[in-house]
């Protein structure tokens, strides 16, 4: 019984020995580091706290947090929008009626995007789209802090087009497509025409 | 007439100060709790947060008064002010310095003690009122457990009175030091009346009652629903135990009681014990820093300094243990500290027999 209440003593003894020991090494706080740091793990006492809006780690430059897109640079080919598990990524494309341009690294450009949204709410941060994105357009970069007051805020759209423009480019495609339809049924006719 | 005034003044300087200590407790909690769990605790309101207790009590001032529709409602109303009250009405007989005592009454730590079991009535009428399972758990664990713990309290604290001869707390603290009139032994063999200071102390005066002020202290963290005696509040499996269904200044006045009685308690503890408002530093022949040392301003100096100790100690010890169980608690109370409290008493009165 003595023993068991000199046993309660000692481990109380113990816990408030290390409890105060946290204490007084709060004078000192946490070195912002990064991770990179070879003494990233060095420091174990002290406050872990971190005061974030004020003070932020630094993060590596190929973070995995929100999408980019440089719109220059797509050639619309909707890779991306293919493989996301998480159907995040809505584009809807627009043949164009002649070679738009080149991108950065000279693959020409043939479609225009008329919607390029990314649902950063879907988003699962897997960054498969920027591996498969053939041009490098598609990155994802070392922004994390974005909260937004309304849910459809969530949606990226990187579209550079009005609609107008994309409905101009519409009925373009249509107009050229329904002129060579046309041209098509003439030769169809001729061609008949000469069979017979 | 100016009989009343003071009366009234007395009593709003002893709210002021309850209100001024709670707002000051729950910020230095705050702090520690989160230095010692390697935190940094409140920074945003006020340089190193410190006016957060004030914006916290600013939305407890603005917040609705909800009364749960099942609720009883008279019970449920009248609760926090039964609790606040109880604890409030026990500062009225806690000496501050000498001469300094809101009522200097013969039965003091009696009435102290009597009042503040009044408390746990204002606990059960919550937790009944509430009509809320876990209100209602929790204060029957509460009183359960306040009932049991006033025992090892009330036998420690009989063993102080036993050797000062007197319930008056005025008395009790005047019998500590050089302001004695009978003789003050240390260890009950040399005569320490004119040195004073620490050694006078009643703890000191008899050695026995190191052991009644650490069972005094234990079953206090128990009479004021601490940890790691917190099974009535029990955050985490209780969601607060009886006070769940309070909101705004209802609940701000159960955690005022609360604080309140955090430093009721160590008061108590520290004027029975620890000497109350004698100064801790002896007379050195002819550097007479006990002299120097007593009076009203000092007084209540120290016994704030000693007080807010017992206080500090009260927080550490919640922020290191974990909370007991109801069975564990039961058998701490019974099993251990009574019968050791009882002892106490025991060997206090062979001292008063023989070595006084």
């Amino acid at each position: 019984m003595i023993r068991k209440v000199l046993n309660v003593f000692i481990t109380v003894a113990k816990g408030l020995k290390l409890t105060l020991g946290h204490f007084f090494a709060a004078t000192e706080s946490r070195k912002v580091k990064a991770i990179s740091d070879p003494n990233y793990f060095a420091q174990n006492s002290g406050i872990t706290t971190i005061q974030y809006p004020h003070v932020q780690l630094p993060i590596p430059e190929v973070g995995r947090y929100q999408l980019d897109v440089e719109m220059d640079d797509c050639i619309v080919c909707d890779l991306c929008a293919k493989i996301c598990p998480v159907d995040c990524i809505d584009i809807e494309s627009i043949k164009s009626i002649e070679a738009i341009g080149k991108t950065s690294d000279g693959t020409t450009k043939r479609l225009y995007a008329a919607k390029f949204d990314i649902d950063m709410a879907k988003c699962m941060y897997c960054g498969l789209c920027t591996v498969v994105c053939p041009t490098e357009c598609l990155v994802m970069t070392d922004t994390y802090d974005r909260s937004m007051i309304d849910l459809n805020e969530m949606t990226y759209k990187f579209s550079d087009m009005t609609a107008a423009e994309a409905d101009e480019k519409r009925f373009a495609l249509e107009k050229l497509n329904a002129e060579r339809f046309a041209a098509k049924e003439l030769a169809l006719q001729q061609n008949t025409g000469n069979k017979i | 007439m100016n009989f009343y005034l003071t009366y009234v003044l007395v009593a709003s300087a002893l709210f002021a100060f309850t209100a001024l200590f709670t707002l000051f407790a729950l910020y230095s909690e705050r702090k520690i709790s989160a230095f010692i769990q390697d935190r940094l605790g409140p920074m945003e309101v006020g340089k190193y947060g410190s006016l957060q207790a004030f914006a916290d009590i600013l939305k407890m001032l603005q917040k609705e008064f909800i009364i749960p529709t099942a609720a009883d409602k008279i019970l449920f109303i009248l609760a926090p002010i039964i609790i606040f009250v109880s604890v409030y009405l026990g500062f009225a007989a806690l000496p501050w310095a000498p001469g300094l005592i809101p009522a200097s009454l013969n039965l003091g730590i009696f009435y102290i003690f009597a009042v503040l079991s009044i408390e746990t009535l204002g606990i059960l009428m919550a937790g009944w009122g509430s009509n809320n399972k876990y209100a209602l758990l929790g204060s029957m664990r509460s009183v359960a457990q306040m009932v049991s713990y006033e025992i090892p309290t009330g036998l420690s604290i009989l063993s102080v009175v036993m050797i000062s001869q007197s319930l008056n707390l005025q008395e009790i603290t005047i019998r500590q030091g050089i302001l004695s009139s009978e003789a003050v032994n240390f260890l009950g063999i040399y005569d320490v009346k004119a040195i004073g200071g620490i050694l006078s102390w009643n703890v000191f005066q008899a050695p026995h009652l190191i052991i009644a002020y650490i069972i005094y202290f234990i079953a206090s963290l128990a009479e004021c629903n601490r940890a790691p005696f917190d099974i009535p509040e029990a955050e985490s499996e209780l969601i607060g135990g009886f006070h769940v269904e309070y909101s705004g200044l209802r609940f701000a006045f159960i955690f005022l009681a609360e604080y309140s009685m955090m430093f009721l308690v160590g008061m108590i503890g520290v004027v029975l014990f620890l000497g109350g408002w004698n100064s801790p530093l002896p007379n050195m022949g002819s550097v007479s820093l006990a002299n120097w040392t007593t009076g009203i301003g000092w007084g209540i100096f120290w016994i704030l300094l000693k007080t807010l100790s017992v206080v500090a100690m009260q927080i550490w010890i919640r922020w290191t243990l974990p909370r007991f169980r109801v069975d564990q608690l039961m058998s701490l109370c019974w099993k251990v500290l009574t019968p050791l409290a009882f002892l106490c008493m025991l060997i206090s009165g062979i001292w008063r027999l023989t070595m006084m």
